[in-house]
């Protein structure tokens, strides 16, 4: 079965796929989380605020972007992006958008609709009393939601959005529909350059299997360190 | 925006010769939705069998479920596409791998065993939470009056935890079908793969996007539609998320 199991084409390709690829997804996963949590949690604001248009733009987007394939959505930004450059920059050309601002983008919108349900939830687990004290204290709704609420719904939120990242940098290697090298597009790369699919791939499974597993298990200890005592 | 918009291009023959690209875009919702619907029934199947072996009291069958578990959940789904489409027929005896890879429509049954297992590890997850959400009593009580190991879960665990894991079941059955659209990647003709290669001929990018967009929606509204009736039929009296019961004398 393993007979003519060439090891050698995985060493010989180890600088490529992990200075290459593995950069690109590791880079775009913490990028995307980062922005995908800051723009999740202020969807989430939108949606919980009482303001209605608000809240239903914030509702819609989210429902959207569940609704539809990501994959489709990656294609609709690849395409979309260079006609929203031109619009921005009242050019007369579509912008040309690399490779990396197209999947960063893309990543850090579609990520923050997810991010947006955990952060509401976060929001919401809350108890009344905390945001009534704030504000028996003489703080404003943007106070009390900045230094009271958000960090403990933070807080309690952190080992659900750490799981979200690890599916994030998971989803990371869809960008190979749009030919991008990340970590896997650099595998499939050698892999058919090469004719060693059954190497490259089993090697590229291994690697996402090992660096996910590493980062659920440190996930559950984190858990337990940053669970509030009540 | 210089972009030259046409919607009537749907109705204008595709490269096929013989159909609209309307046409082209329902086929692929039918392999779409034939995808997710063999996927979830190998799904549903396999699953339950993990969460069960992962509830029971046997030590072996727990380690060896949650490993499954782990193994499908921790590499990406595309990946997994790629290892059961071209290394799994590497790996099988020759003549069978032959076999395999003649196989008409060998892309579709890879995309359903493979989006099949990867779902499994989720529903897996749903079910063991759904038993372990039922008081330990349960169980106790149906072995106390005799039944089995087998039969405690036959008639006892399993039909109350399904009607308590149904809301999430059906959003991983949404799942499921959005899921089937990374099969294009080992050349599914799906409704993405469909839309995508209308793009392709046509050159109109988001009028075949935004067709695509919408037949998602739409499947997602009447499935989540129909599930919602079918959850109010089958929740538990008692349970939060169950209407409330009138409080009559």
């Amino acid at each position: 079965m393993f007979s003519n199991f060439d090891f050698d084409v995985i060493v010989r390709a180890l600088p490529y796929m992990f200075y290459q690829g593995m950069t690109f997804t590791a880079t775009l996963t913490l990028l995307a989380t980062t922005g995908g949590i800051i723009i999740g949690t202020m969807l989430a604001l939108m949606r919980l605020s009482g303001f209605a248009p608000l809240a239903l733009f914030a509702a819609g987007y989210v429902n959207l972007m569940r609704s539809v394939p990501f994959v489709l959505m990656i294609f609709w930004f690849y395409f979309l992006m260079p006609y929203i450059g031109q619009w921005v920059t009242a050019s007369s050309q579509p912008l040309q958008v690399g490779a990396f601002s197209s999947c960063l983008i893309t990543f850090t919108l579609f990520e923050a609709a997810f991010f947006c349900e955990i952060m509401r939830a976060g929001i919401q687990s809350i108890s009344r009393g905390q945001m009534a004290a704030a504000q028996a204290l003489g703080m404003t709704y943007p106070t009390s939601m900045a230094y009271i609420i958000l960090p403990q719904a933070f807080r309690n939120m952190v080992p659900v959005l750490l799981t979200q990242t690890i599916i994030l940098f998971q989803d990371t290697s869809l960008v190979y529909v749009i030919s991008v090298t990340d970590f896997l597009g650099a595998a499939s790369r050698v892999a058919q350059r090469d004719g060693r699919l059954v190497e490259m791939y089993l090697f590229a499974a291994i690697v996402y299997f090992v660096i996910s597993l590493a980062a659920s298990h440190m996930v559950r200890r984190i858990q337990y360190r940053v669970a509030i005592i009540r | 925006m210089n972009y030259h918009w046409n919607w009537g291009i749907f109705w204008e023959i595709s490269p096929d010769g013989a159909h609209t690209y309307f046409a082209t875009l329902l086929q692929g919702t039918m392999w779409t939705l034939l995808t997710a619907a063999f996927a979830w029934i190998l799904a549903l199947t396999f699953g339950t069998i993990i969460g069960v072996l992962r509830t029971t009291p046997i030590p072996g069958l727990v380690r060896f479920a949650n490993a499954y578990v782990e193994l499908f959940r921790n590499i990406p789904l595309l990946v997994q596409m790629f290892l059961w489409y071209f290394v799994f027929p590497e790996l099988v005896p020759r003549e069978f791998g032959i076999w395999l890879k003649q196989l008409p429509d060998a892309s579709f049954y890879t995309a359903v065993v493979a989006l099949g297992l990867y779902m499994s590890a989720r529903v897996a997850e749903q079910v063991r939470a759904g038993i372990l959400s039922m008081p330990s009593g349960q169980r106790l009580a149906a072995l106390a009056l005799g039944l089995t190991l087998p039969q405690a879960y036959l008639y006892i665990l399993l039909p109350m935890a399904f009607r308590i894991i149904l809301p999430p079941l059906t959003s991983e059955f949404l799942n499921t079908i959005k899921n089937s659209a990374v099969a294009l990647t080992i050349g599914l003709m799906e409704l993405t793969a469909r839309a995508r290669s209308m793009q392709e001929f046509s050159f109109q990018v988001f009028e075949a996007f935004t067709a695509a967009t919408i037949i998602y929606i739409v499947i997602n509204i009447l499935v989540t539609f129909t599930m919602r009736k079918v959850e109010q039929r089958v929740t538990v009296p008692g349970y939060l998320g169950s209407k409330p019961q009138a409080v009559g004398h």
